[in-house]
């Protein structure tokens, strides 16, 4: 058994989700999802245990296409944050009756699929297109089983689409420009090519497009909240939990390691440039009305940070990009699982109409508390080992740079506190409640289960990516 | 050589068919009869030969696109009965003209001499003149019939000068004494540049490349759906792998100006034929704008000739399959509606999923969205291209490949966010088999590319 079985399990299942029939499509959907995640586990414990589950086979001969899907710890654990979301987001959705559900989940784990190709592919080739294969179904996701009406988000989700396509096809351009010095794709023959300065930054740069608009960074960013507020709950967690970190994960696998000589001498432009996300996302995400735009901002906000740690090549940005991705990807699941709730309830995402929850609902008012102070990163939660690593890496770069990032946390508090305080407490609401039920619950009690025992105890993770992340590094740093 | 006369011939018995009254057999007849034709072509490839003084010459280059003219006739054929179905009377006639079109098809590809490369043109573009104004009752069928059979005979023109003036330089026909003569008294006279930019003319313009387009969308949009099928499949590419073989085997010697030329027809296909599609509310004339961009993106294979043959028969199945299936569709959505406005496609994702599948299907591939064809076509292309050191080109390429995912998306938009306007209505089988088929070849290319590739390996 090697990785292409996890991907030939998603795809499998998505084309099983289609065909067992609306009624039973969600169900063979979270099976398949569930077993997918076991095959990784098991994958990941026969990677620990040294055996090589990689796979590799030529797929074209001319140009040298290879399909390959490698298997070391990062590509790993991006592909566990992928497969343990999957089932959290496809049980997220069983409250809610959808239309034409096969084609729903189908979409989803075919997007599951894309994204796990994704972060598995060595082959730059087969990399880009599982990276536009996952903008395929989520373009329709958004589309078909969004909320508002028609055509805003019709212009919000095409906007979403042309924009990141664009920004990809100037990365197509620059593997292919790549593919002419290095003779193949791979990776690391790539991260051999010889290039010159000029050479390197018009690469870094096209990837820089392709990459900042998925994540995103300023000033790409205008596409996000539209299409996050405008997707189906489910799509939102698919783009915020596992989608923008595709990008990041490019950040460190392909971007930095092929041209790095940019990223030490522009270094400052590009941490500004997350910083300012920070900075720019926070402020935004205090004036907003809107529970799931909020949630949005706050996002952009948080993977500003994390961009802006990547970026400055030190070990401890990467690593704390590393982790705050996967931290990042868990709690952001959960606060618009949260958000999802409230307003499916009460049939509106105004924060002004809603307030006085948590006097019908202890249960839920505790686990979103829980999450909402994990995603201003509280000790003891999984994101304050990661924001730490970031800021302490932005400390190695420049002070300033520490201490502006570090706001993050203050306004961070700040809004998310408050959306906490106007829609759970006050004056009980007028309208009745229902605590969770036990669906619900268990989708909370894993997410947070996960946050909490590694906020605690982080070591099997670290010491599980960081041997390759050195690697990494010193690739990335092989010019100083 | 068989397979032209197997064809022919096929056609002629078509027409006999009529008048034995077996018209229900003509279409199977046919269609048995191209897939015979295409078992008689698979032999030709790995040999050379020469027929008739080197009137005819078959190699890999002519078998891999007589196959690929041969099923998209099949496609075309297929469609003919339901598409004319009110004028059953006259079926046998538009079968035998789409072989008799095939048949010039297949002389534009393996020509060894410019007299049977002119007949080649000549018969195909007789063929169409008659098929696009096969609806005589039908003012718009009409006048692109008039349209299009003036403004072809006026290429033909130039191309018969062009070949006159190389004639005059050179003192032969034949293809291959006409590069031996190059070789050995160089430099050439002036006229034969003329010629060969004349001939470029006139191919341009079967092409329908920025600036030769202009009657690309009247006649798209006039004549019946299934010949701006024809058109924009079967024609361009026969049009186009026949420029790439006239050339490649005249214009070794040509100075690098032509490559300017080249490329500024190009970037202006491209660019014109996007820019102008985006506005377009008629899917046949956004399709033939479309078409133009794609004219576009093929003539980048010359920039590096000696390689490209493969990414060239890559690019055109690729474009063509992708154009039959969405083709099938139009058919099938607007076949008695009168007319092809974007609108009549509202509500098809609820209406007909299946077709409204494929249409998203072709348009993805068109606009080169991963694991379609369409994408490693331009994927192969812009390798290619790239490899030779024209960056500038391949920059404007993308930039138009962004540009197209507009009005692409309009048409699935359409699709699947409308409600509809009209009734349901049945899909005749044989559309729905040939939308399938073809865009499955599209997506089986799109998996295995190496197949199509290694086809013209050199």
């Amino acid at each position: 058994m090697d990785i292409s079985f996890v991907l030939i399990i998603l795809l499998f299942g998505a084309a099983a989700s289609y065909f067992v029939g609306d009624k039973w499509a969600s169900k063979a959907a979270l099976i398949f999802s569930t077993a997918a995640f076991a095959a990784t586990a098991y994958l990941t414990y026969k990677y620990t245990g040294g055996a090589s589950v990689s796979y590799i086979k030529t797929w074209v001969e001319n140009p040298m296409i290879i399909l390959g899907f490698q298997a070391d710890s990062l590509s790993l654990t991006m592909l566990l944050l992928t497969t343990a979301l999957t089932p959290i987001i496809i049980l997220a959705t069983f409250r809610n009756s959808i239309n034409n559900s096969r084609t729903f989940y189908a979409l989803i784990l075919f997007m599951a699929f894309a994204m796990a190709g994704t972060f598995v592919s060595v082959d730059g080739f087969v990399y880009y297109i599982f990276w536009e294969l996952s903008l395929i179904p989520i373009y329709f996701i958004s589309l078909l089983w969004g909320n508002g009406d028609w055509e805003s988000r019709k212009k919000a989700v095409v906007k979403f689409f042309i924009y990141t396509f664009a920004g990809s096809l100037f990365m197509l351009v620059a593997f292919i420009y790549l593919y002419q010095k290095g003779g193949n794709f791979l990776n690391t023959t790539l991260y051999r090519a010889i290039l010159t300065d000029k050479e390197q930054f018009f690469i870094f740069l096209a990837f820089f497009l392709a990459y900042a608009i998925k994540i995103p960074i300023i000033p790409f960013h205008t596409w996000q909240a539209n299409v996050y507020q405008k997707s189906p709950t489910a799509g939102t967690m698919l783009l915020s939990g596992i989608m923008l970190k595709m990008a990041i994960y490019s950040i460190i696998r392909w971007q930095l390691p092929i041209a790095p000589k940019p990223a030490t001498e522009y270094m400052y432009v590009f941490v500004g440039l997350g910083i300012a996300g920070v900075i720019y996302g926070s402020i935004l995400a205090l004036k907003q009305t809107d529970i799931k735009k909020l949630l949005a901002y706050s996002s952009l906000a948080h993977v500003g940070l994390i961009a802006a740690g990547a970026y400055t090549l030190t070990l401890d940005g990467i690593r704390g990009a590393f982790l705050q991705m996967l931290a990042h990807g868990f709690v952001v699941v959960g606060l618009f699982y949260a958000a999802e709730i409230i307003s499916r309830r009460y049939a509106t995402g105004e924060i002004s109409e809603m307030g006085g929850i948590r006097v019908q609902t202890p249960k839920f008012a505790s686990m979103f508390m829980i999450l909402v102070l994990a995603s201003v990163a509280m000790p003891l939660t999984f994101n304050f080992i990661g924001e730490f690593e970031l800021l302490y890496s932005m400390a190695q770069t420049h002070i300033w740079f520490a201490v502006i990032a570090g706001t993050t946390i203050i306004l961070g508090a700040f809004y998310m506190l408050k959306m906490f305080q106007q829609v759970m407490l006050g004056e009980q609401n007028a309208k009745p409640f229902a605590d969770v039920t036990f669906g619900e619950a268990f989708v909370f009690i894993a997410i947070i289960a996960v946050l909490i025992f590694f906020g605690i105890y982080p070591k099997p993770i670290t010491e599980f990516i960081t041997p390759e992340l050195e690697r990494l590094v010193r690739i990335i740093n092989r010019f100083n | 050589m068989y397979t032209l006369i197997a064809i022919a011939g096929l056609g002629i018995i078509c027409l006999i068919a009529e008048i034995f009254n077996l018209r229900k057999a003509i279409v199977p007849i046919t269609i048995l009869g191209l897939l015979g034709s295409l078992a008689l072509t698979v032999p030709d490839f790995g040999h050379y030969y020469r027929y008739f003084n080197s009137m005819v010459i078959t190699n890999n280059f002519s078998a891999a696109f007589s196959c690929l003219f041969i099923i998209l006739t099949i496609f075309l054929i297929a469609l003919t009965p339901d598409f004319h179905k009110e004028h059953k009377a006259k079926l046998s006639d538009f079968v035998a003209i789409k072989l008799f079109l095939l048949t010039g098809a297949i002389a534009m590809v393996c020509f060894g001499n410019l007299a049977m490369f002119f007949l080649g043109i000549e018969i195909l573009s007789i063929a169409l003149y008659v098929l696009a104004a096969s609806q005589p009752k039908n003012l718009k069928s009409n006048e692109a019939g008039m349209k299009y059979f003036l403004m072809g005979a006026f290429a033909s023109g130039f191309i018969l000068f062009g070949i006159a003036l190389i004639y005059g330089a050179t003192g032969s026909f034949d293809t291959s004494v006409i590069y031996g003569k190059i070789l050995e008294n160089q430099p050439m006279p002036a006229w034969y540049f003329i010629g060969i930019v004349m001939m470029s003319i006139g191919l341009l313009f079967k092409i329908a490349a920025v600036p030769f387009h202009f009657w690309a969308p009247d006649v798209y949009e006039g004549s019946p759906a299934l010949t701006t099928a024809t058109m924009s499949t079967l024609t361009k590419v026969a049009a186009i792998a026949a420029f790439f073989k006239l050339m490649t085997s005249l214009n070794l010697t040509v100075p690098g100006t032509y490559i300017t030329i080249i490329s500024i027809v190009s970037i202006l296909s491209m660019t014109v034929g996007n820019i102008t599609a985006l506005v377009q509310t008629n899917v046949k004339r956004m399709l033939a704008f479309s078409g133009i961009s794609h004219a576009g993106f093929m003539l980048m294979v010359f920039f590096n000739p000696i390689e490209t043959p493969g990414t060239l028969l890559y690019y055109t199945a690729a474009y063509a399959f992708a154009g039959i299936a969405a083709f099938a569709v139009i058919l099938s959505v607007c076949g008695d509606k009168g007319n092809e406005e974007v609108y009549n496609f509202n509500g098809l994702g609820k209406r007909n999923p299946l077709m409204a599948a494929v249409l998203t299907c072709s348009l993805l591939s068109m606009a080169g969205i991963p694991i379609f064809s369409g994408f490693f076509a331009k994927f192969f292309l812009f390798n290619q291209v790239l490899s030779t050191g024209h960056v500038a080109i391949v920059i404007i390429a993308i930039l138009n490949s962004i540009v197209s995912v507009g009005y692409y998306f309009k048409l699935i938009l359409a699709m699947y966010t409308k409600e509809a306007t009209s009734e349901v209505q049945p899909t005749p089988v044989m559309y729905t088999i040939v939308a399938v088929l073809s865009i499955a070849l599209n997506i089986a290319m799109g998996l295995q590319p190496d197949f199509v590739l290694g086809l013209l390996k050199i």
